[in-house]
């Protein structure tokens, strides 16, 4: 984990994940300049690992300068503002998704501070539409790339399974804007639910055995019905939509 | 088998006709008898009238006329009725052949009885009475349980294929008609371009039942499924704004652009006019059904009356009632359901299914008959080329608005589905009852008649046959739709819940932000005005006591799966797939079922409390519903008399209990206790064995959980003690008399309730108040009295015998056979 931070040792923190942060940070002088964003060729590059589409690049850098008021990074704070965002019953999970060294293919564990655009538009890439043309393996593994988005924000402490106490959470954070409920209810519920898993994905258990939590192939196996590639989709549009918000 | 039945049928069919034919003709006359004399008041004798004499009163006298209309009504009903449970004898007729194809065959074949007898069909179907009456529980149906969350999500795309769609169809085939009138050889140059716009609306009006029932089975994918059925209901409504609009402008002799124009204005006006009275009438409704609690039994009837009204006052302004009752169902259904009681609540299902099916059937049976019997005007070019143009301008309506509408959507249609949509345009019984309730003054109304009969014959024949095959051989996309799990609940919600956030975080707003923004909008304002307990509930607690139920339900249904063919399976499609297993099951041992039963029970009082519980409040209607449901489904598993054995009957006195006494709670539920029991992977993975003994973690609350026990080892013996200690008596009457005590309090012994409370006289309470209050005051206390265990010395001999859990359990699989005393 990378805590300390200091003004002009920033773009340290997090530097390979960054790269195109600490590229943009060269220019940063320059700054003051119409939008001295990347350039068009630094887009395509982009535009290139993360499968967007130009027009959906400006657009969404555009509203990453918005979110973190033109500076290089964003920080937690800076999603802590957006208004909208923070009705959102698991929005601790969704920042912290933007955070997690995970989600950004690299291989590595941990936290980050503060991520650039590209990691940015990286996580943003979990959620585009699939392409009309997708073969079946291809259809296959970007399921379950989704799916371990999805299996990661679970599993906070990367232990590979989702434990009991990590589903608790989980509910008690989905439930948590019924006011009504009681707290046992969500705990109810989730102990349900692994339950259930348990029950239909564990073919044989001796007695002395624990159930420790869902497993990455387990949560695949529970899922296996629902059609994420059509539901875990956000439809990034090509046009522009910065004049139409109504955040923060 | 299946030719076997329907020919047993056209017995039936044959007999009720030629009542019916000598109904229609209304010609039986009352008889006179009333000319006698002093001789037959003689006969008749002092025992039966003996002031017959003075005034000559008809012995027996037969007025047919008086009910006439009725009469033949039922009759047909019940006739459509036979025909439909002669399909389900063999299922697999309709599994091949769409129902609507099986009733239209009767309905030729009926027909050609009559026909054969020179009888005519009752002038039943009149339009005011296909309005009035066949078509509200129709589209009612389709409303009511059209699939909200999805439809909603591709509103869009509904509408721009009800509207456009048929708007396209209509104005499409109307103008390609007129252009072939104007051929001389086909001799139908007198039907003008307003009757052939007329004619083409009603075709276009597509009613994919058979379409929707294939779709189902085969679990095409959500969005193909929701955008055929959301464009049958709303398209209906196109129809007949339509049809009433041509039919006005075919009645004048000029039309101008004025006209055009008035049309177009009056098209808009009458749709979104009927979504607003739907909405104000279901706003209404829902606010209603706030304050019904207390007269359970005319609950369901505010739906209905709501909905009808809503109807009516639609047509009293002439906007379209379709949109008006659909809008309706569409508004009040999740209020409703939430305030009426769970028995209302399948009361009202029921109902709306019934009376959909019968309309439907009535008419597509009536569409049979009427081939056969009406005069038909046959011309080979208008009515193949009606066909042609029917088939081709659905087929190239579908690509052309698929192509406007995809890039608008997440998932695009792509070829297979758009085939699904095409293929699915069957025509039904909305079309053939507009076509037969056109006004006389149609000049060839005739011709329309025929030329619609073949296309509905084609569609639902050729296509409605085909469709399956060609889906399952395309393979498109499939959906499952049946996943209720808790799992697939929270991670979808949580799923929605990235979505909408990943959504505010780049700015852009779809449906996931709108429905975040109503749910929240809901729960703060609506549900407050329109729900009696107004508590958010989230979905995924919902699907958590649904599920809850619905484990109760199957657990009582799969012991009797194969006796009592669920009823409720059109109305819990989600269920057909988990009763075909156990049906097995059930048949090869019997033995191990009640075994693995006995756990299960455990299982889910023990996961029942641990809601309960939580949501106990002073009069806890849910465990109330949970009881009726569990009634219910062991009523319906008890009814063909099965489990007659000797054991059982024998048996029932260990289970007898003052109906005040309430012995359910000694043996407090643990809270589930999952992971890490060893025993959570028994089996069936129930926590069966261990549970009992956890006695310490008893819930924090322990309101009334009326749900009993069927640990039946323990609570069978100690019931005979308390008989034998309190009601020495009452224990030397017959044991006719005691087990209805057990029904009365105990839920999943649905029989004899007033027997027992009349035993007790205890007539004045209900008898789910006693069980309430039972629960309620002995809980706690018989939780400090009893021990652990329970005491031995009264434990029944058959305890001995080997059988540890379950065999006890019988008894209260069959508290019938006892005769009332």
């Amino acid at each position: 984990m990378m805590t300390t931070r200091t003004c002009c040792g920033r773009q340290f923190n997090a530097p390979q994940y960054s790269s195109w942060s600490l590229e943009a940070n060269s220019h940063r002088n320059n700054m003051g300049a119409v939008q001295s964003g990347p350039t068009e060729h630094e887009f395509q590059d982009i535009a290139d690992r993360t499968g967007f589409s130009l027009e959906q690049i400006r657009n969404l850098h555009k509203r990453f300068k918005w979110l973190n008021n033109h500076q290089e990074t964003l920080r937690r704070e800076d999603f802590e503002k957006v208004l909208n965002l923070s009705l959102n019953p698991i929005r601790a999970k969704i920042i912290q998704a933007f955070f997690d060294k995970r989600n950004f293919g690299m291989n590595e564990v941990g936290l980050v501070e503060e991520i650039g655009f590209e990691e940015f538009l990286t996580v943003m890439s979990y959620f585009k539409p699939p392409n009309k043309k997708l073969t079946e393996d291809e259809t296959e593994a970007l399921r379950t790339k989704k799916l371990r988005f999805l299996f990661n924000m679970h599993d906070t402490d990367n232990d590979g399974t989702i434990t009991l106490e990590e589903y608790r959470h989980l509910v008690e954070k989905l439930l948590s804007t019924c006011e009504t409920l009681e707290q046992d209810t969500a705990q109810d519920i989730a102990d349900a639910a692994m339950l259930e898993v348990a029950r239909t994905t564990v073919v044989h258990m001796e007695p002395h055995e624990v159930y420790e939590g869902v497993t990455f192939e387990q949560f695949q196996q529970i899922l296996k019905g629902i059609e994420l590639e059509t539901k875990m989709n956000v439809r990034f549009l090509q046009v522009n939509t910065t004049t139409m918000h109504c955040g923060k | 088998m299946g030719g076997h039945w329907i020919s047993l049928h056209f017995l039936t069919f044959v007999t009720i006709t030629s009542l019916l034919g000598s109904g229609a003709k209304g010609e039986i006359p009352p008889r006179p008898i009333n000319t006698a004399g002093p001789p037959i008041t003689q006969n008749n004798g002092p025992q039966s009238f003996p002031e017959a004499a003075k005034t000559n009163l008809p012995l027996f006298t037969v007025d047919y006329s008086r009910i006439q209309i009725p009469f033949e009504i039922t009759l047909w009903v019940l006739l459509a009725s036979f025909a439909k449970i002669g399909f389900h004898v063999y299922n697999k007729i309709t599994i091949w052949v769409p129902e609507s194809c099986l009733l239209i065959a009767v309905g030729l074949i009926v027909g050609s009885i009559m026909h054969a007898v020179h009888e005519e069909p009752p002038a039943v179907l009149s339009s005011n009475v296909f309005f009035l009456y066949m078509l509200p529980p129709i589209v009612l149906d389709s409303g009511y349980f059209m699939p909200t969350r999805a439809f909603f999500e591709n509103i869009g795309t509904v509408l721009w294929f009800a509207v456009v769609g048929t708007l396209w169809n209509s104005i499409g085939i109307g103008i390609s008609l007129f252009t072939i009138c104007q051929i001389e050889a086909f001799g139908v140059q007198d039907i003008n371009l307003q009757e052939n716009l007329l004619f083409a609306a009603i075709i276009s009006a597509v009613d994919p039942v058979a379409v929707l029932t294939v779709f189902e089975d085969v679990n095409v994918n959500e969005q193909l499924y929701i955008v055929v059925f959301g464009e049958c209901l709303f398209n209906d409504a196109v129809t007949v704004v339509l049809y009433n609009l041509f039919n006005h402008v075919a009645e004048l002799p000029v039309v101008d652009a004025p006209d055009v124009f008035l049309g177009v204005a009056r098209f808009f006006v009458v749709g979104l006019g009927g979504v607003l009275f739907g909405f104000l009438f279901g706003v209404v409704a829902s606010f209603t059904t706030r304050f019904t609690g207390k007269v359970g039994e005319i609950e369901p009837l505010f739906i209905f009356m709501y909905s009808y009204l809503a109807y009516l006052v639609a047509e009293l302004f002439a906007i379209s009632s379709i949109m008006a009752i659909v809008t309706c169902a569409l508004t009040m259904k999740y209020y409703v359901e939430e305030n009426v009681s769970q028995r209302s609540c399948t009361t009202i299902r029921h109902v709306i299914k019934m009376m959909g099916s019968v309309s439907e059937t009535l008419i597509f049976f009536f569409l049979g008959v009427v081939t056969i019997t009406t005069e038909h005007e046959w011309n080979w070019g208008y009515i193949s080329f009606t066909l042609l143009f029917a088939v081709v301008w659905r087929g190239l309506g579908v690509l052309v608005l698929t192509q406007i509408i995809n890039p608008f959507r997440t998932i695009p249609f792509n070829l297979k589905d758009q085939f699904g949509l095409a293929y699915g345009g069957l025509r039904g019984a909305i079309s053939f009852a507009l076509v037969f309730t056109l006004p006389e003054n149609i000049g060839r109304k005739k011709l329309f008649i025929t030329a619609t009969i073949v296309i509905i014959i084609f569609t639902v024949f050729i296509q409605g046959i085909s469709i399956r095959p060609l889906i399952e051989l395309m393979n498109v996309r499939k959906t499952n739709r049946n996943l209720d799990t808790i799992n697939v609940e929270v991670h979808s919600r949580t799923m929605e819940h990235t979505i909408a956030g990943i959504e505010d975080l780049c700015g852009q707003w779809s449906h996931h932000y709108w429905k975040d923004k109503f749910i929240k909008f809901n729960n703060s304002f609506i549900r407050k005005i329109l729900i009696r307990d107004s508590r958010a509930e989230s979905s995924i607690v919902a699907l958590y006591k649904k599920l809850e139920l619905q484990n109760a339900m199957e657990i009582l249904d799969s012991v009797s799966a194969d006796i009592s063919d669920t009823p409720l399976d059109e109305l819990l499609p989600d269920k057909k797939p988990s009763s075909n297993p156990k049906k097995k099951f059930h048949a090869t041992d019997l033995r191990n079922m009640h075994d693995i039963l006995s756990k299960n029970m455990y299982k889910i009082r023990q996961r029942t409390v641990a809601y309960t519980s939580k949501y106990a409040m002073p009069n806890d209607t849910r465990s109330k519903e949970i009881l009726i449901r569990r009634h219910a489904s062991i009523r319906r598993s008890i009814r063909p008399g099965s489990f007659q054995n000797p054991d059982v009957a024998r048996s029932h006195k260990y289970l007898s209990l003052p109906a005040g006494q309430n012995l359910d709670s000694q043996f407090p539920p643990k809270r589930m206790s999952h992971v890490g029991d060893s025993d959570t992977m028994s089996e069936m993975g129930y926590p069966a064995v261990r549970a009992r003994f956890g006695r310490a973690q008893r819930p924090s609350s322990s309101s009334g959980m009326p749900l009993q026990m069927l640990d039946t080892v323990r609570e069978a013996p100690s019931s005979v003690s308390l008989v034998d200690e309190q009601q020495p008596l009452r224990d030397s009457h017959s044991h006719s008399h005691r087990a209805p005590h057990l029904a009365g309090s105990r839920a999943p012994i649905p029989r004899q309730r007033n027997g027992s409370s009349g035993d007790n006289g205890d007539t004045a309470r209900g008898p789910r108040e006693e069980e309430e209050e039972a629960a309620g005051e002995e809980e706690e206390e018989q939780q400090q009295q009893q021990p652990l265990s329970p005491p031995h010395s009264w434990a029944p001999a058959r305890q001995g015998e080997g059988r540890a859990q379950a065999p006890l359990l019988r008894p209260q699989w069959k508290p019938r056979p006892q005769p009332r005393p």
